[in-house]
């Protein structure tokens, strides 16, 4: 990342980070937390993101965390942030990251029963098939209609 | 008669609410998706004891139509487009956040004309949102006549839009490097009549609601967050503000030039719904100050940049220079490429901090598209905000965080 400086730390350290940037380094706002998917080019699959403001200094920073694997898990920082509960939700949604000790892992976005995670890049941009009478039960039969998937 | 047990149609939510209410000693309500005081499509399923709301559980998504998955999918300026429709009543406030973060990633240069009109327009948008907002949290608290009013002066700065872009609401008039065009002759007019036309209105407004105290009842003690609670859910704008936290991204790191005016960021004590409504009338003001001081100096020059690899050659240049139309022709065709990189870049929407991340690998089109929408931590702070609150306050605490679904949902 260009802006704001960006550092790059492993999965097994961001709780600890965020602990220590919120208490010793003032950055008490979290900004924001999404997560990107290089596949196939790069290995380490997806990248997490963390961006934090600090509103006593005035300033941006931002955390890059490679994960590894179709499945990957991190530790939740919703401990440390409480905002990023629902942006973590948002990742599960959209990647499939899971976040372990989440207090509410659900999807947020998308409908509870929906099987994939859209925003991965082997997630095709598909569009939905218009369901008429003379057609509804054929299409139905292709639809997700399962359980939601456990978090 | 034998007892039944009770049949809940909400799986998915069951682990949420208490032990009570699946013993039935609490109620559960469901309020919306389809409700005119949730401002949009939002579902809450509320806890209630009695009348007192014990747990409310916000469901989101209906809205949800995979902007950031169809803008991968889009060139550069197509995806524009899409930003508008993120959050409804700030569309020059998205387009700005989007043409910044691609500026910062491709070290575009915008001249300072075009700077200042984007200025005047992201301050009437948030001006012309906070109307919005005015007249249904009024009319949500029954004071009906609000919302005509708002509305009524809400239509006078569409109709600038209109003037510059042709459009009332999804302009897409600011585009990467400046705008899509010169500003009109009438446009200083326009809006110079609005700015002696409203400073009286706001006045009208403060008469009807300020010292009212049906107004007053309703609001003030009600849906209260702490400064400390605020910064820990991620809130920013004018609820970061009413609870008495000065921040505001357009004093904190300038973008577009707001480091030239003179403006003051208004701060409530309380952090209830009240000082959230004294600080948006308040900085409804503070816009009117910048886009006077904007339109007093807004300089000549050019509308655009002047890099052909972003932005279109002049339709003269055409007829006349064969560069001109490789230009035109390569930007039409397949569009400019951003050099590789990632920024994440904050402006403040009326509604808070709104962040664009964008990544590009190089390409004419964005490889990731994510926006930190205020909208969404807004909704996310419903609970805490709520907790305690009757029905009928839960309906102003949602006006007072004022949510835009779409920008929720994107």
């Amino acid at each position: 990342m260009s802006y704001p400086p960006t550092l790059i730390a492993q999965p097994e350290q961001i709780v600890e980070i965020s602990q220590a940037l919120r208490d010793e380094y003032k950055f008490n706002l979290l900004c924001e937390l999404t997560a990107v998917d290089y596949w196939p080019e790069e290995e380490p699959r997806f990248n997490m993101l963390y961006g934090y403001y600090s509103i006593s200094e005035n300033s941006r920073m931002a955390i890059r965390v490679p994960l590894n694997g179709d499945h990957p898990t991190i530790q939740t920082i919703s401990g440390v942030y409480p905002g990023a509960n629902w942006h973590e939700r948002e990742v599960w949604d959209m990647f499939g990251i899971k976040f372990e000790n989440h207090p509410d892992l659900r999807r947020v976005l998308m409908p509870y029963d929906w099987e994939g995670h859209p925003l991965r890049k082997d997630y095709p941009l598909g569009y939905e098939e218009p369901q008429f009478t003379f057609n509804y039960d054929e299409i139905d039969k292709r639809k997700h209609h399962g359980r939601y998937e456990e978090a | 008669m034998t007892e039944q047990p009770l049949e809940y149609d909400f799986p998915e939510l069951k682990h949420l609410v208490s032990e009570r209410a699946l013993k039935g000693e609490t109620v559960l309500l469901n309020m919306g998706p389809q409700h005119p005081s949730t401002h949009g499509v939002l579902r809450l399923l509320l806890e209630l004891d009695g009348e007192v709301i014990v747990n409310c559980i916000p469901d989101v998504g209906f809205l949800h139509t995979g902007i950031e998955k169809n803008m991968e999918a889009k060139r550069w300026e197509l995806a524009e487009v899409m930003t508008d429709r993120t959050d409804y009543l700030n569309n020059t406030g998205n387009n700005l956040a989007y043409c910044l973060a691609i500026e910062k990633l491709a070290d575009l240069d915008v001249p300072p004309r075009a700077q200042a009109v984007r200025v005047i327009l992201a301050e009437l948008e948030r001006i012309s949102n906070h109307l919005v907002w005015l007249g249904t949290q009024a009319l949500d608290l029954a004071a009906q006549s609000m919302f005509l009013y708002c509305f009524r002066e809400r239509e006078s700065i569409l109709d600038i839009k209109e003037l510059c872009s042709g459009q009332r609401m999804m302009t897409t008039f600011f585009r990467p490097g400046g705008l899509w065009r010169d500003i009109p002759a009438e446009f200083e007019i326009a809006v110079r009549r609005f700015l002696r036309m409203f400073p009286g209105r706001i006045k009208q407004y403060e008469a009807l609601l300020t010292k009212n105290p049906i107004f007053t009842d309703r609001t003030k003690k009600i849906g209260r967050i702490s400064a400390d609670q605020a910064i820990s859910l991620s809130l920013t704008g004018p609820v970061l503000r009413g609870s008495g936290v000065a921040y505001d991204v357009r004093k904190a790191q300038p973008y577009s030039g707001y480091e030239q005016y003179d403006f003051v960021i208004p701060t409530g004590t309380h952090g209830d719904v009240y000082d959230r409504y004294l600080v948006r009338i308040e900085e409804m003001r503070q816009s009117l100050r910048i886009i006077q001081q904007a339109l007093d100096k807004l300089p000549l020059g050019p509308f655009r940049s002047n890099n052909r690899k972003y932005v279109p050659p002049p339709r003269a240049e055409l007829g006349t220079s064969m560069e001109a139309v490789i230009h035109h022709f390569k930007l039409w065709t397949e569009g400019f490429k951003v050099p590789k990189g990632a920024t994440y870049l904050p402006v403040e929407s009326p509604k808070g901090e709104l962040g664009y991340y964008l990544e590009s690998n190089g390409g004419n089109q964005p490889y990731r598209i994510h926006m930190r929408t205020p909208s969404f931590l807004g909704i996310q702070a419903l609970p805490v905000l709520a907790k305690g609150h009757l029905v009928a306050d839960l309906v102003a605490i949602i006006g007072s965080v004022d949510i835009v679904l779409g920008d929720c949902d994107r």
